[in-house]
């Protein structure tokens, strides 16, 4: 069953009475209701295009969140040949909302680290809705260490609301463990991108982008804080969500303007959600591209443009 | 309504800072326990409680005359960064809460930096204030913090960081985000040159100042009961719908749960930073033999 998102309702519409011509059609076999059911395509593809070429902050939002975008697994599913997971940070526990593990990518051996949020209700739980614990992070510190031991490049695919809130997470020490996982990425002396696919919420989502190269989906958004609870503290009310997501300079085209982000790949026409298989398939092949653009220089040189890229943040770039 | 307050608040020295600065203020209750100090006495006992230890908050000039012998420091100018660069606007706009801010602070942003001697020892500190903005992580602070380091490293130094924030800048949206990987850029460089970098938290230290230098410190001192963690209480309890454990997120329960060094009294804290920064500096390098 589709899910259409709040702006998506005119193609909700437009979608329902093609299909109830359809069923008419199959029993009564009319040529006019074919005719009439090309039309209605038609008006559809270019409702979809023209909603999609607006979007706001807050559609953007829906959309990087939406349900059938595709996640992390589906991408390394369908890109990464002999994927192989690991699994714990050695210390404590597994963390089901950070995936890990080594692949081809692209023909190339890499190491692969990404935010999981589940596709249904039982593999969201499992994954924790893609908000990892400091195990997750830790984990993450250790692929990275053996990447870098291995000269293999890191790829991250980043999409999560941000690290989970919880007693557990805070006592096990979650802010020290985004700290070092930060920390690791501005060591690493490998190739490292980084694709934001989805949802790119806070330091949570900055523990594992801190990359040379950071791309983004044409509607995934970046940000210190999701628009619900920016709106909340600063507007005191989440309904205000709206209007702190335009006031936050979440989407990819403003990271981009601001400098934060290196590229933006554009999405199938009606978002990622709509043709899965091309939006992953250009993933593949940007990625390989920017790794390829990066293998011929030295562990010194990518790990001091890497530091010197983020110490400039926040004094250039601002047009 | 209080148009008339701010144009004829008074400038006071930083003693008054931190608390309500209403001229019949001189008396202050704890927080804690409610107990009457006198003004005077407040900056004498360092703004502890003297019923109930409470750790009152102080500003950035009253935290370096505290740390630094004889009260004797100089104050590093921190370069101006571009200001409000997203246009930002809730139901105030940013570039008035920032003017507003340095008008009650008299700073230009949340951390202040200065050069002086902790128990002889010519040290850096940083002290982010809560006062101005919650102390929130900006381009600004980021800015701060990148001049702490290279001042640091220019003297080779050791650089003492006294955090206290709620959290990054939102209304400077992703580039307040971007200030967490850049200040780790700078522990980096004091750590690659082996020079101490030592994190005092005090309360509250919370979000992305935590989860970036807030706890990258070879050494991690919190002050009591300073509220310190990633995520706010209240947040968590929005989440969980449980009852958060007692003294959650408190100096004393990281202690105990491996997440800090330790807990120092206030009056105590140069007696130990000192000593900490002797023993870690214990083998000394040919420069700082004739210093
Ligand atoms: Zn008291």
């Amino acid at each position: 069953m589709q899910t259409y998102l709040e702006f998506e309702k005119p193609i909700a519409e437009l979608e329902g009475k093609i299909h109830e011509l359809r069923s008419v059609g199959q029993t009564e076999g009319a040529v006019d209701i074919f005719e009439e059911i090309q039309k209605l395509e038609v008006k559809v593809a270019d409702q979809v295009e023209r909603l999609y070429k607006n979007l706001d902050a807050w559609q953007k939002t829906q959309v990087a969140r939406h349900p059938a975008r595709p996640h992390c697994m589906d991408y390394i599913e369908t890109l990464v040949e002999d994927f192989t997971p690991l699994a714990g940070d050695r210390l404590y526990s597994e963390d089901y909302a950070v995936i890990a593990g080594l692949g081809r990518w692209q023909g190339q051996a890499v190491a692969i680290l990404g935010h999981e949020k589940g596709s249904n209700t039982q593999s969201r739980l499992k994954h924790n809705f893609g908000m990892a614990r400091p195990e997750g992070y830790r984990k993450a510190i250790r692929i990275m260490d053996m990447a870098e031991r291995f000269n293999l490049p890191v790829v991250t695919l980043v999409d999560t609301a941000g690290a989970y809130p919880g007693i557990g997470a805070e006592e096990r020490g979650q802010s020290e463990a985004i700290a070092r996982c930060t920390d690791k990425c501005l060591q690493l002396g490998v190739p490292f991108v980084s694709v934001i696919i989805g949802e790119g919420g806070s330091g949570g989502a900055l523990a594992l982008a801190t990359a040379s190269r950071i791309l983004m989906l044409e509607h995934s958004i970046y940000t210190v804080a999701s628009p619900e609870a920016c709106a909340s503290i600063l507007w005191r009310s989440s309904e205000h969500a709206n209007t702190a997501a335009t006031a936050l300079k979440v989407t990819a085209q403003d990271l981009e303007k601001l400098g934060v982000i290196d590229r933006i790949l554009t999405e199938p026409v009606g978002g990622a959600h709509r043709d899965r298989a091309q939006m992953m398939s250009d993933v593949g092949l940007a990625v390989a591209g920017e790794l390829a653009k990066l293998a011929s220089l030295s562990p010194q040189e990518l790990r001091d443009t890497r530091r010197q890229k983020y110490l400039d943040m926040g004094r250039s770039g601002i047009v | 309504m209080n148009w008339l307050k701010n144009f004829v608040r008074p400038r006071f020295p930083s003693v008054f800072r931190d608390h309500d600065d209403t001229p019949d203020n001189l008396w202050q209750s704890c927080k804690q326990c409610g107990e009457m100090i006198f003004h005077r006495d407040l900056a004498l006992l360092q703004h502890v409680c003297p019923g109930c230890d409470h750790h009152m908050r102080v500003g950035a000039r009253e935290r370096f005359s505290q740390l630094f012998d004889d009260g004797a420091f100089e104050t590093i100018e921190v370069p101006d960064v571009p200001h409000d660069p997203l246009k930002f606007k809730d139901q105030k706009r940013y570039a008035d809460r920032l003017r507003d801010a340095r008008n009650k602070t008299g700073d230009r942003d949340a951390v202040q930096v200065a050069l002086g001697k902790i128990q002889g020892r010519k040290s850096v500190i940083a002290v982010q204030d809560f006062q101005f903005m919650g102390g929130s992580l900006g381009m600004a602070a980021g800015e701060a913090v990148g001049t702490a380091g290279p001042t640091a490293l220019g003297n080779n130094a050791p650089l003492i960081m006294v955090a206290a924030a709620g959290g990054a800048r939102m209304q400077e949206g992703i580039l307040s985000l971007m200030q967490m990987p850049r200040t780790t850029v700078i522990v980096q460089q004091l750590r690659e040159r082996g020079l101490p970098y030592i994190v005092v938290l005090t309360d509250p230290t919370t979000g992305g100042v935590t989860a970036s230098y807030g706890m990258l410190g070879d050494i991690q001192i919190a002050e009591p009961g300073a509220l310190i963690g990633f995520a706010g209480p209240r947040v968590i309890q929005d989440t969980i719908k449980e009852k958060l454990p007692e003294g959650f997120q408190r100096a004393e329960y990281l202690l105990e749960h491996g997440m800090i060094d330790m807990v120092v009294h206030r009056h105590k804290l140069p007696e130990t930073l000192g000593r900490v920064l002797g023993l870690l500096m214990g083998r000394p390098a040919p420069e700082t033999q004739t210093a």
